[in-house]
């Protein structure tokens, strides 16, 4: 099984949207290091002609009937709000200026 | 009444000295609001005490007894309630600064069933953050004390809930038990903690850790307490898709009706060996030796995928997690950083999350991305899926030959706060004997077995049922609970030392 580098926690860091400082780097790298090495033998069953199980319910898609119903008011829904402007949640800016 | 008598009743008495009227349930509020008062500075069990609103659900409930109107089963029993539940108008923070303040607009479906049932909500009680921890010490609100040793860890992620119950803050508390964060705070305080069958109570309105795992569950200081409140809050939710649509087990009438006569009880080779404390085992063996005196049937068993359950578990939780703390971008509600006009929605997101989380989330968001990551899914999650399969096999071939399982819940007994912190696998150890279940979905308990001889400190005894059958788990729960209480001459938290 392949070490966990530095450069691969901040790969990571990057897709998991963490902004991690430079020490947290190298902390995290050795300990996921260890806790990899320690889980992956999970890996021993895997040739073996088992079905996974994701879910210990069965589950299937449960649909309720299309109708209005009461819900939270636009105040409610925006009372927790970080930022808000015109009864929306005001966010920063998502596409670039180019 | 004095206080301090108040406060050692249990649930069913409270809620029978209410009805009676020798009690009312402003009185019985306020003597456990006085205690919070008096201890919780020491104990840190409550993140948030809701005095205002407790007493005004006390006084609505002695006026409709003054009405004569029926009262529900724990109408007037004070509960402290695990911070992961959303309550409307009292903050939930689920442990995390990155939700510092937050006021849901909405109550938890587990919430509105015991506003409903006239319980008295005292407070949110601390716990590990997002769930992810097996010692309350991941709080980014500072770490609770065990009430048996304020220097120990009460468990975790509901250690505020056990530790309240244990200082006898509250007689009543919620959990919820990812990998057994209701049964390992039980053990470790001295009190009784289920994990009901996965689907059995609704996860709406639960903030989510991981969901195919996640399940609430009552906790308490007596088995009859923990079935009172099991009823309260179980049964279907058309608001959670995952809600097991059928009827809930009887468990108050099995908690009624303790008895193993002519049960088969299976002990499973792979919950002993290496990292049992010696304390722990010594009395796991004298339970199992109780269990036959009391008329049950020994079965030994061998479930050889157990061994790899912690690995399974510690890839499988760290995905969904990974996934559902997704939400958690800064956007629409709780912490935004460095939102200063010039920054991306993107930059935004990873610095708020960055300021937001700490070290156990991060680790298990990161853990869960490299697991779920396209080049090893296969291997870690997809693996970790099979072990699952495998699990849930062995479980089934258990309950062929036995009715229950039992089996010690923590390896050890509470360890010093700080002893772990630093190594993640030694901390994941603790999980070691509960995560087999989360993975197949049934249902377990823990119940006091004794203190431990080299410490003086609480061992659990874990009692585990296939699912939908949590009867049973109150039915020996009870029967064990009564041959101890008899045996000791008391309760087992009357040896805790007074805070």
């Amino acid at each position: 099984m392949p070490g966990i580098t530095r450069e691969e926690v901040a790969h990571l860091a990057r897709l998991a949207r963490l902004e991690l400082k430079a020490e947290e780097l190298d902390h995290f790298a050795g300990q996921l290091d260890d806790i990899i090495g320690a889980v992956a033998r999970v890996a021993e069953v895997a040739d073996r002609d088992v079905p996974p199980t994701s879910h210990p319910l069965p589950l299937t898609n449960v649909m309720r009937a299309d109708e209005v119903r009461p819900s939270l008011t636009p105040e409610q829904a925006l009372s927790c709000a970080p930022a808000q402007e015109q009864q929306r949640f005001k966010v920063p800016q998502i596409l670039g200026e180019d | 009444m004095t206080d301090s008598f108040i406060i050692k009743l249990t649930a069913a008495e409270i809620a029978a000295r209410i009805a009676s009227g020798e009690l009312t349930a402003v009185e019985v509020a306020e003597a456990h609001l006085a205690r919070i008062e008096a201890v919780d500075e020491k104990v840190h069990a409550f993140l948030h005490i809701d005095r205002d609103g407790a007493l005004a659900q006390a006084r609505a409930v002695d006026e409709k007894r003054e009405r004569g109107e029926k009262l529900g089963p724990l109408a007037g029993v004070p509960l402290a309630l695990k911070d992961i539940f959303t309550t409307e108008g009292i903050p939930t923070t689920v442990g995390s600064k990155i939700l510092e303040g937050w006021i849901p607009p909405y109550d938890a479906t587990l919430t509105r069933r015991l506003r409903e049932a006239d319980v008295v909500i005292l407070g949110k009680t601390n716990m590990d953050e997002f769930a992810m921890g097996s010692s309350t010490e991941n709080s980014a609100y500072g770490p609770t004390g065990n009430p048996w040793d304020l220097t120990r860890i009460p468990g975790g992620s509901g250690g505020g809930s056990s530790a309240a119950l244990a200082s006898y803050e509250a007689p009543l508390a919620i959990g919820t038990d990812t990998g057994g964060s209701i049964r390992q705070p039980a053990a470790v305080t001295g009190t009784v903690g289920v994990k009901p069958t996965y689907g059995a109570v609704s996860r709406y309105g639960m903030v989510a850790f991981s969901s195919s795992l996640d399940q609430g569950g009552p906790c308490a200081r007596t088995v009859l307490d923990a079935a009172l409140l099991h009823e309260v809050i179980a049964g279907h939710d058309p608001l959670d898709s995952t809600s097991i649509d059928a009827p809930v087990p009887p468990v108050v009438e099995a908690a009624r009706n303790g008895s193993v006569e002519g049960m088969r009880v299976g002990v499973v080779k792979q919950f002993r060996g290496e990292g049992y404390q010696a304390g722990v085992v010594q009395r796991f063996d004298e339970s199992v030796q109780l269990l036959k005196e009391l008329g049950a049937e020994i079965v030994e068993l061998d479930c050889p995928s157990f061994d790899l359950a912690l690995s399974a578990y510690y890839l499988i939780a760290p995905s969904e997690c990974s996934s559902n703390l997704a939400r958690f971008d800064g956007l629409r509600y709780g912490l935004r950083v460095g939102d200063d006009g010039t920054r991306s929605a993107e930059d935004v997101t990873s610095l708020t999350r960055e300021e937001g989380f700490g070290d156990e989330v991060k680790r298990r968001i990161m853990l869960g991305t490299y697991a779920l990551s396209s080049g090893y899914y296969d291997a870690y999650y997809g693996s970790a899926q099979k072990v699952r399969t495998l699990i849930t096999q062995d479980f089934e071939k258990a309950f062929e030959q036995v009715d229950v399982i039992v089996s010690p819940t923590t390896p050890t007994t509470a360890f010093p706060i700080g002893e772990r912190a630093d190594d993640p696998m030694a901390m994941y150890l603790a999980d070691l004997c509960t995560i087999p279940t989360n993975l197949a979905g049934n249902a377990a308990m823990s119940l006091p077995c004794g203190l431990a001889p080299e410490d003086n400190l609480p061992v659990g005894l874990q009692i585990i049922a296939p699912a939908m059958k949590d009867e049973r788990l109150y039915k020996v729960g009870a029967a064990v609970e009564a041959a101890f209480v008899a045996r000791w001459g008391h309760p087992l938290l009357e040896e805790a030392p007074s805070l």
